[in-house]
């Protein structure tokens, strides 16, 4: 008696950024030379995947102002602009993604990690820890709470510079859906510059990946939003029973 | 208004968001503990099986290589798998014995480690897979995470009829999805090490 799993829409690896793309100089190493072994028709393991709703979340996991602070008889707050990121996680048809994990990760406002690896000179911000996540609810909506990440350089090139971004993870509702990237803010003019964002050859590819800035929903003396949808693999319905 | 949506084309379907690199400081966001973060309420990690879970008890660990030959220590792992009955159980909770998903990173000492159980063997298409374990490869690096299956060596017969593993007609590329099992004085120990490239790259799957 086996359960049954949907089937999802093929993953465009056109539109998908090749393993093997020179101008991001560690892919050279990292990148598989031989052909994925595609596998036609998704068994079980393919398209099931873990559900998060159990999951416990604590009241602050999607507040990167208040995860973080220093406790004290008064404690502050990150420095930084404060951000609301926020959107929705939806399939290819349309279709909300309900009780999915959504993950993220950044920098603080001076493009400096909390990471034994980032030996960046600009300074850990002692409020501020970098770490979200959250589960989307019944229209599949997310938000954070948190402060606009700085840019940072990295050894690529001489003097290469990833534009301000939020590192996202989307977990669910199955193994075929899993996606990681990386959310950009709408006009950073580091955006096109960027080796890592360039490893897409389709311009509207890139444009899936940056926010745009949400007057609507910014808070007068308080915050601005950023909007920023996810669209996974489609869901396809089945029609007759195999 | 504010979306960002592509279409794919006039049908009306959407195009799948673009996917980046996981990046060198991954640990920050989806490996609390090895970040140095204190643990939130409830992580996922690497403990798939607790005591009392039903099946054989296993540790599953491995190295992943570049085509250098040098240890990707930024990697981060996925896994998913069936229960000890060939069932995939959606709902993620620590609180049970058994969860069909882990994470795990190279940071500490070049390895990923995860502790769980033998799966069984899952149905398809009237035939049965050989027992494996889902595995997925995020580092620096990778521009779109890699997509493999650890089988296990001790399971020649099962492996012999699989209807996936039987699709990689090469036996060398074959031997790449195989886990081999290590002498251990405690439960047992199977490696599946991830070459990225090079001579014994591993096999790595589109679905
Ligand atoms: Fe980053």
């Amino acid at each position: 008696m086996s359960k049954s799993y949907p089937y999802f829409l093929a993953r465009d690896r056109a539109w998908q950024p090749a393993q093997y793309t020179p101008r991001y100089k560690t892919s050279i190493t990292r990148s598989p030379k031989q052909a994925l072994v595609s596998i036609q028709r998704a068994t079980p393991s393919e398209r099931s995947g873990p559900v998060f709703s159990g999951l416990e979340i604590g009241p602050h996991d999607n507040d990167l102002l208040m995860n973080f602070r220093t406790d004290g008889v008064r404690p502050s707050l990150p420095i930084g602009e404060r951000i609301v990121m926020h959107g929705r996680v939806i399939d290819q048809f349309g279709k909300p993604v309900p009780n999915t994990l959504v993950e993220m990760w950044q920098a603080n406002a001076g493009g400096r990690y909390r990471h034994k690896k980032d030996g960046y000179l600009a300074p850990l911000d002692p409020n501020f820890g970098g770490v979200g996540r959250c589960i989307t609810d019944t229209e599949g909506r997310y938000t954070f709470r948190t402060v606009r990440p700085g840019p940072y350089p990295w050894p690529n090139d001489i003097n290469t510079w990833r534009p301000a971004h939020i590192h996202v993870s989307v977990m669910g509702p199955s193994i075929s859906t899993r996606l990681i990237t990386q959310m950009y803010f709408e006009g950073d003019p580091l955006i096109p510059l960027c080796p890592i964002v360039q490893v897409l050859k389709d311009p509207d590819a890139v444009e899936t990946m940056i926010a745009r800035l949400d007057m609507a929903r910014s808070k007068s003396m308080d915050y601005l939003a950023y909007r920023f949808d996810i669209v996974v693999r489609g869901a396809l319905q089945t029609y007759f029973e195999e | 208004m504010y979306s960002q949506y592509k279409l794919q084309d006039d049908t009306g379907v959407l195009r799948e968001t673009a996917s980046q690199t996981a990046g060198p400081y991954v640990h920050i966001g989806l490996a609390l503990e090895v970040a140095g973060f204190a643990s939130r309420d409830d992580e996922i990690w690497e403990n798939l099986a607790k005591e009392g879970a039903e099946g054989q008890h296993i540790e599953l660990i491995g190295a992943v290589y570049d085509g250098n030959g040098d240890l990707v220590r930024d990697a981060l792992i996925e896994i998913w798998q069936a229960d000890s009955q060939g069932e995939y159980i959606a709902e993620f909770d620590n609180k049970k014995p058994f969860s069909g998903f882990g994470r795990s990173a190279c940071a500490t000492d070049g390895h990923y480690h995860f502790y769980t159980i033998k799966p069984g063997r899952v149905d398809f298409d009237h035939q049965k897979m050989a027992p494996h374990i889902n595995v997925a490869v995020f580092a620096r690096g990778i521009n779109i995470h890699l997509q493999t299956r650890a089988y296990f060596d001790d399971e020649q017969e099962a492996n012999s009829e699989c209807p996936i593993l039987s699709r990689i007609i090469s036996p060398e590329r074959q031997n790449t999805l195989i886990a081999v099992k290590e002498d251990t004085e405690e439960k047992p120990r199977y490696r599946f090490d991830i070459y990225l490239q090079g001579n014994n790259e591993t096999v790595f799957f589109d679905f």
